[in-house]
Protein backbone atom coordinates (compact mmCIF):
# COMPACT_ATOMS: atom_id res chain seq x y z
CA UNK A 1 0.00 0.00 0.00
CA UNK A 2 1.31 2.91 -0.95
CA UNK A 3 2.27 5.82 1.88
CA UNK A 4 -0.10 8.69 1.18
CA UNK A 5 2.00 11.79 1.66
CA UNK A 6 0.41 15.41 1.89
CA UNK A 7 0.96 16.85 -1.17
CA UNK A 8 3.22 19.57 0.46
CA UNK A 9 5.43 17.44 2.13
CA UNK A 10 8.47 17.10 -0.81
CA UNK A 11 8.18 20.73 -1.51
CA UNK A 12 8.39 21.46 1.93
CA UNK A 13 11.54 19.17 2.35
CA UNK A 14 12.84 21.11 -1.12
CA UNK A 15 12.82 24.29 1.34
CA UNK A 16 14.22 23.37 4.17
CA UNK A 17 17.08 22.13 1.42
CA UNK A 18 17.28 25.05 -0.24
CA UNK A 19 17.67 26.95 3.44
CA UNK A 20 20.25 24.87 4.45
CA UNK A 21 22.16 25.24 1.48
CA UNK A 22 21.55 29.14 1.37
CA UNK A 23 22.35 29.70 4.87
CA UNK A 24 25.61 27.14 5.08
CA UNK A 25 27.18 29.54 2.20
CA UNK A 26 26.62 32.85 2.98
CA UNK A 27 28.88 34.81 1.36
CA UNK A 28 29.02 38.66 3.22
CA UNK A 29 29.61 41.62 1.46
CA UNK A 30 31.91 43.70 3.91
CA UNK A 31 30.56 47.42 4.01
CA UNK A 32 32.87 48.47 6.33
CA UNK A 33 33.49 51.93 6.57
CA UNK A 34 35.02 52.59 9.93
CA UNK A 35 36.92 50.73 13.14
CA UNK A 36 33.91 47.97 12.96
CA UNK A 37 35.50 47.08 9.46
CA UNK A 38 38.74 46.08 11.99
CA UNK A 39 36.92 43.47 13.93
CA UNK A 40 35.02 42.23 10.46
CA UNK A 41 38.72 41.79 9.06
CA UNK A 42 39.51 39.87 12.31
CA UNK A 43 36.46 38.09 12.55
CA UNK A 44 37.45 36.41 8.67
CA UNK A 45 41.36 36.03 9.88
CA UNK A 46 42.68 32.73 10.95
CA UNK A 47 41.71 32.85 15.10
CA UNK A 48 37.99 33.50 15.06
CA UNK A 49 37.77 31.88 11.56
CA UNK A 50 34.17 33.02 9.43
CA UNK A 51 35.27 30.57 6.95
CA UNK A 52 33.74 27.61 9.08
CA UNK A 53 30.01 29.22 8.64
CA UNK A 54 30.58 29.18 4.97
CA UNK A 55 31.37 32.55 4.95
CA UNK A 56 34.33 31.72 2.89
CA UNK A 57 34.69 34.89 0.24
CA UNK A 58 34.34 38.41 1.45
CA UNK A 59 33.31 38.98 -2.14
CA UNK A 60 33.28 42.99 -2.84
CA UNK A 61 31.11 42.86 -5.15
CA UNK A 62 27.26 43.01 -4.54
CA UNK A 63 26.46 41.19 -7.42
CA UNK A 64 28.23 38.12 -5.82
CA UNK A 65 27.16 38.50 -2.47
CA UNK A 66 23.96 37.18 -0.46
CA UNK A 67 24.77 39.23 3.08
CA UNK A 68 25.85 43.07 3.35
CA UNK A 69 27.47 43.31 7.21
CA UNK A 70 27.66 46.98 7.35
CA UNK A 71 30.49 47.97 9.54
CA UNK A 72 31.16 51.31 11.31
CA UNK A 73 29.51 54.70 11.14
CA UNK A 74 27.27 55.71 7.79
CA UNK A 75 27.61 59.01 6.77
CA UNK A 76 24.80 60.90 5.24
CA UNK A 77 27.24 61.27 2.03
CA UNK A 78 27.71 57.68 2.04
CA UNK A 79 24.00 56.29 2.71
CA UNK A 80 22.58 57.01 -0.88
CA UNK A 81 25.75 54.71 -2.21
CA UNK A 82 24.97 52.37 0.86
CA UNK A 83 21.58 51.77 -0.49
CA UNK A 84 22.58 51.59 -4.32
CA UNK A 85 24.56 48.90 -3.00
CA UNK A 86 21.79 47.21 -1.44
CA UNK A 87 19.82 47.14 -4.30
CA UNK A 88 22.61 46.10 -6.64
CA UNK A 89 22.74 42.42 -4.77
CA UNK A 90 20.42 39.71 -5.91
CA UNK A 91 18.13 38.09 -3.37
CA UNK A 92 17.67 36.20 -1.42
CA UNK A 93 19.69 39.13 0.54
CA UNK A 94 20.35 39.54 4.26
CA UNK A 95 21.41 42.51 6.22
CA UNK A 96 23.67 42.36 9.42
CA UNK A 97 24.28 46.11 10.92
CA UNK A 98 27.37 45.77 13.05
CA UNK A 99 28.19 47.67 15.75
CA UNK A 100 26.37 50.45 17.60
CA UNK A 101 27.05 53.24 14.47
CA UNK A 102 25.69 51.49 12.40
CA UNK A 103 22.93 50.29 14.77
CA UNK A 104 21.75 54.04 15.89
CA UNK A 105 24.21 55.89 15.32
CA UNK A 106 26.19 55.00 18.36
CA UNK A 107 27.80 58.18 20.15
CA UNK A 108 27.70 60.10 16.62
CA UNK A 109 24.51 62.19 17.41
CA UNK A 110 25.89 64.69 14.85
CA UNK A 111 24.43 66.43 11.86
CA UNK A 112 26.44 64.27 9.38
CA UNK A 113 26.07 60.79 10.65
CA UNK A 114 22.56 58.66 10.30
CA UNK A 115 21.55 57.36 13.39
CA UNK A 116 20.53 53.66 12.35
CA UNK A 117 20.98 52.42 9.03
CA UNK A 118 17.69 50.83 9.45
CA UNK A 119 15.86 54.06 8.87
CA UNK A 120 16.61 53.13 5.50
CA UNK A 121 17.31 49.99 4.75
CA UNK A 122 15.74 46.75 6.32
CA UNK A 123 18.19 45.06 8.65
CA UNK A 124 17.82 41.42 10.10
CA UNK A 125 20.57 41.37 12.42
CA UNK A 126 22.13 43.68 14.82
CA UNK A 127 25.00 43.06 16.67
CA UNK A 128 25.59 46.02 19.66
CA UNK A 129 29.07 47.01 20.34
CA UNK A 130 32.17 49.20 19.75
CA UNK A 131 33.14 47.15 18.13
CA UNK A 132 31.42 44.05 18.70
CA UNK A 133 34.00 41.45 19.60
CA UNK A 134 35.06 38.47 17.11
CA UNK A 135 32.27 36.09 18.36
CA UNK A 136 29.58 38.50 19.27
CA UNK A 137 29.50 38.77 15.11
CA UNK A 138 29.95 34.89 14.64
CA UNK A 139 26.90 34.54 16.74
CA UNK A 140 25.14 36.67 15.08
CA UNK A 141 25.52 34.86 12.22
CA UNK A 142 24.59 31.74 13.93
CA UNK A 143 21.50 33.33 14.82
CA UNK A 144 21.14 34.61 11.05
CA UNK A 145 21.75 31.00 9.79
CA UNK A 146 19.14 29.80 12.47
CA UNK A 147 16.63 33.21 10.84
CA UNK A 148 17.58 31.63 7.15
CA UNK A 149 16.57 28.26 8.17
CA UNK A 150 13.15 29.48 9.99
CA UNK A 151 11.82 31.43 6.86
CA UNK A 152 10.91 29.74 4.05
CA UNK A 153 11.18 30.91 -0.14
CA UNK A 154 8.19 28.79 -0.99
CA UNK A 155 6.14 30.21 1.56
CA UNK A 156 7.76 33.76 0.91
CA UNK A 157 8.08 34.25 4.64
CA UNK A 158 11.76 35.48 4.50
CA UNK A 159 10.42 38.49 3.18
CA UNK A 160 8.65 40.22 5.30
CA UNK A 161 5.27 42.08 4.54
CA UNK A 162 4.11 44.73 5.92
CA UNK A 163 1.51 43.13 7.86
CA UNK A 164 3.76 41.61 9.57
CA UNK A 165 5.71 44.65 10.19
CA UNK A 166 2.78 46.27 11.14
CA UNK A 167 1.75 43.55 13.86
CA UNK A 168 5.44 43.37 15.54
CA UNK A 169 5.14 47.34 15.51
CA UNK A 170 1.95 47.06 17.82
CA UNK A 171 3.79 44.53 20.18
CA UNK A 172 6.44 47.42 20.29
CA UNK A 173 4.46 50.51 20.83
CA UNK A 174 2.25 49.65 23.05
CA UNK A 175 4.86 49.45 25.78
CA UNK A 176 6.24 52.56 27.24
CA UNK A 177 9.39 53.75 26.27
CA UNK A 178 11.37 53.84 28.92
CA UNK A 179 13.32 57.41 29.34
CA UNK A 180 17.15 57.13 29.83
CA UNK A 181 17.29 60.39 31.38
CA UNK A 182 17.07 60.83 34.82
CA UNK A 183 15.41 64.22 34.62
CA UNK A 184 12.40 63.02 32.33
CA UNK A 185 11.94 60.03 34.63
CA UNK A 186 9.17 60.16 36.51
CA UNK A 187 9.05 57.16 38.17
CA UNK A 188 12.50 57.35 38.94
CA UNK A 189 11.65 61.17 40.33
CA UNK A 190 8.97 59.71 42.67
CA UNK A 191 11.61 57.36 44.17
CA UNK A 192 14.11 59.77 45.12
CA UNK A 193 11.81 62.50 46.37
CA UNK A 194 10.11 59.78 48.90
CA UNK A 195 13.76 59.14 49.90
CA UNK A 196 15.04 61.35 53.35
CA UNK A 197 17.64 63.08 51.71
CA UNK A 198 18.43 66.95 51.31
CA UNK A 199 20.14 66.89 48.41
CA UNK A 200 17.63 68.20 45.21
CA UNK A 201 16.18 66.08 43.05
CA UNK A 202 17.88 65.27 39.56
CA UNK A 203 17.68 67.36 36.69
CA UNK A 204 16.98 70.73 35.88
CA UNK A 205 14.31 72.53 38.56
CA UNK B 1 67.74 67.10 20.25
CA UNK B 2 65.46 69.24 18.73
CA UNK B 3 66.45 72.40 16.61
CA UNK B 4 65.44 75.80 18.63
CA UNK B 5 64.56 77.63 16.35
CA UNK B 6 65.51 81.52 16.62
CA UNK B 7 63.48 84.19 18.03
CA UNK B 8 60.86 86.01 15.69
CA UNK B 9 62.08 89.37 16.60
CA UNK B 10 63.47 90.16 13.00
CA UNK B 11 60.69 89.16 11.19
CA UNK B 12 57.94 90.64 13.60
CA UNK B 13 59.76 94.22 13.43
CA UNK B 14 60.44 94.24 9.62
CA UNK B 15 56.37 93.64 9.41
CA UNK B 16 55.92 96.76 11.94
CA UNK B 17 58.19 98.97 9.63
CA UNK B 18 56.23 98.10 7.15
CA UNK B 19 52.47 98.08 8.50
CA UNK B 20 52.92 100.16 11.54
CA UNK B 21 52.58 98.40 15.05
CA UNK B 22 51.25 95.08 15.35
CA UNK B 23 49.33 92.87 17.70
CA UNK B 24 51.54 90.80 19.03
CA UNK B 25 50.67 88.37 21.62
CA UNK B 26 52.77 85.02 22.86
CA UNK B 27 51.15 82.35 24.50
CA UNK B 28 53.54 79.30 25.73
CA UNK B 29 55.94 80.21 22.99
CA UNK B 30 53.77 80.31 20.35
CA UNK B 31 53.49 83.65 18.85
CA UNK B 32 50.13 85.57 16.92
CA UNK B 33 49.84 88.29 15.27
CA UNK B 34 46.73 89.82 14.36
CA UNK B 35 46.33 91.94 10.52
CA UNK B 36 43.15 93.55 9.17
CA UNK B 37 41.32 91.57 6.52
CA UNK B 38 42.52 94.28 4.01
CA UNK B 39 46.36 93.96 4.46
CA UNK B 40 45.92 89.87 4.96
CA UNK B 41 47.06 88.65 1.78
CA UNK B 42 50.14 91.11 1.70
CA UNK B 43 51.66 90.53 4.95
CA UNK B 44 51.15 86.92 4.12
CA UNK B 45 53.06 87.31 0.80
CA UNK B 46 55.55 89.35 3.19
CA UNK B 47 55.98 86.52 5.28
CA UNK B 48 56.17 83.81 2.93
CA UNK B 49 59.05 85.82 1.07
CA UNK B 50 61.10 85.71 4.68
CA UNK B 51 60.97 82.21 4.78
CA UNK B 52 57.38 80.62 5.96
CA UNK B 53 57.16 78.55 3.25
CA UNK B 54 54.92 75.71 4.66
CA UNK B 55 51.04 76.77 5.47
CA UNK B 56 50.13 74.23 8.21
CA UNK B 57 46.55 74.92 8.29
CA UNK B 58 43.84 77.78 7.88
CA UNK B 59 41.27 77.34 10.01
CA UNK B 60 38.45 79.64 11.48
CA UNK B 61 36.43 80.31 15.24
CA UNK B 62 33.04 81.54 15.60
CA UNK B 63 33.08 83.67 18.54
CA UNK B 64 29.18 84.32 18.82
CA UNK B 65 28.14 84.08 22.05
CA UNK B 66 31.97 84.63 23.39
CA UNK B 67 32.45 87.22 26.04
CA UNK B 68 34.03 90.47 24.23
CA UNK B 69 34.38 89.30 21.12
CA UNK B 70 34.15 92.40 18.22
CA UNK B 71 33.93 90.04 15.47
CA UNK B 72 32.14 87.19 14.79
CA UNK B 73 34.37 85.42 12.56
CA UNK B 74 38.31 84.43 13.38
CA UNK B 75 40.45 83.00 10.57
CA UNK B 76 43.67 81.58 11.52
CA UNK B 77 46.68 81.26 9.15
CA UNK B 78 49.42 78.77 10.95
CA UNK B 79 52.50 79.32 9.11
CA UNK B 80 56.03 77.52 9.70
CA UNK B 81 59.35 78.42 8.04
CA UNK B 82 60.87 74.51 7.33
CA UNK B 83 64.32 75.92 7.38
CA UNK B 84 64.56 77.88 10.25
CA UNK B 85 61.43 75.72 12.49
CA UNK B 86 59.85 78.86 13.31
CA UNK B 87 55.93 79.08 13.84
CA UNK B 88 53.84 82.38 13.30
CA UNK B 89 50.26 82.23 14.21
CA UNK B 90 48.16 85.27 11.43
CA UNK B 91 44.49 85.89 12.90
CA UNK B 92 42.18 87.43 10.66
CA UNK B 93 38.79 88.59 12.38
CA UNK B 94 35.80 89.10 9.95
CA UNK B 95 32.09 89.81 10.03
CA UNK B 96 28.76 88.94 9.07
CA UNK B 97 26.72 89.37 7.13
CA UNK B 98 29.33 88.45 4.23
CA UNK B 99 32.20 87.04 5.87
CA UNK B 100 34.99 87.73 2.76
CA UNK B 101 39.00 87.47 2.61
CA UNK B 102 41.18 86.72 -0.03
CA UNK B 103 42.76 83.74 -1.34
CA UNK B 104 46.25 82.58 -0.46
CA UNK B 105 45.89 79.87 -2.97
CA UNK B 106 47.85 81.84 -4.87
CA UNK B 107 50.81 81.88 -2.16
CA UNK B 108 50.42 77.86 -0.97
CA UNK B 109 49.18 75.38 -3.36
CA UNK B 110 47.44 73.59 0.10
CA UNK B 111 45.50 76.19 0.90
CA UNK B 112 43.37 75.37 -2.18
CA UNK B 113 41.48 71.85 0.04
CA UNK B 114 41.80 73.86 3.64
CA UNK B 115 39.63 76.95 2.67
CA UNK B 116 37.40 74.86 0.87
CA UNK B 117 36.61 73.34 4.17
CA UNK B 118 36.41 76.81 5.96
CA UNK B 119 34.25 77.53 3.47
CA UNK B 120 31.92 74.61 4.07
CA UNK B 121 32.25 74.66 7.78
CA UNK B 122 31.88 77.92 8.06
CA UNK B 123 30.38 80.01 5.37
CA UNK B 124 33.91 82.23 4.77
CA UNK B 125 33.58 82.73 1.16
CA UNK B 126 37.30 83.04 -0.31
CA UNK B 127 37.54 85.64 -3.23
CA UNK B 128 40.05 84.27 -6.15
CA UNK B 129 39.95 80.77 -5.33
CA UNK B 130 39.71 78.83 -8.37
CA UNK B 131 37.25 76.29 -7.10
CA UNK B 132 35.36 77.09 -4.28
CA UNK B 133 33.43 74.56 -3.38
CA UNK B 134 31.93 71.85 -0.74
CA UNK B 135 34.51 69.49 0.36
CA UNK B 136 33.14 67.18 3.64
CA UNK B 137 29.43 67.93 3.55
CA UNK B 138 27.26 66.70 0.37
CA UNK B 139 27.20 69.31 -2.79
CA UNK B 140 23.17 69.82 -1.62
CA UNK B 141 23.72 70.77 1.75
CA UNK B 142 22.31 73.85 2.45
CA UNK B 143 23.83 75.17 5.82
CA UNK B 144 27.24 75.37 7.39
CA UNK B 145 27.22 73.51 10.45
CA UNK B 146 30.34 74.56 12.27
CA UNK B 147 28.96 77.48 13.13
CA UNK B 148 27.45 78.48 16.79
CA UNK B 149 24.15 78.68 15.71
CA UNK B 150 23.96 75.55 13.48
CA UNK B 151 22.59 72.68 15.62
CA UNK B 152 24.63 69.73 16.60
CA UNK B 153 22.17 67.20 15.48
CA UNK B 154 21.16 69.05 12.37
CA UNK B 155 18.36 70.61 11.05
CA UNK B 156 16.79 66.78 9.63
CA UNK B 157 19.12 66.75 6.78
CA UNK B 158 20.90 63.50 7.89
CA UNK B 159 17.39 61.54 7.49
CA UNK B 160 16.43 63.09 4.33
CA UNK B 161 16.56 59.89 2.18
CA UNK B 162 14.29 57.30 0.47
CA UNK B 163 13.23 54.28 2.59
CA UNK B 164 14.18 50.89 1.14
CA UNK B 165 12.05 47.56 2.39
CA UNK B 166 12.05 44.44 1.84
CA UNK B 167 9.53 44.71 -1.32
CA UNK B 168 11.79 47.31 -3.28
CA UNK B 169 14.10 44.23 -3.90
Amino acid sequence: MALELPENVVVSRLDELANWCRKNSLWPMPFATACCGIELMATGASKHDLARFGAEVFRFSPRQCDLMIVAGRVVMKMLPVLQRIWLQMHEPKWCISMGACASTGGVFDTYAVVQGIDRFLPVDMYVPGCPPRPEQLIQAIIDLQDKIQREGTISGREFDTVERQQRKRALVESIEPLTLDASRNPLLQQQLSGLHTNAPPLGRS
Amino acid sequence: MPHTPPPLDNVLQSLASRWGTLDVSTYRNQTRIVVAESVSLEVLEFLKAEGFDLLVDVTCVDYLEYRGALNRYGLVYLLTATTTNQRLTVRVFVDDPTPCVRSVVPLWEAANWLEREVWDLFGIHFEGHPDLRRLLMPEEFAAHPLRKDYPLQGRGERHNFPILTRHDG
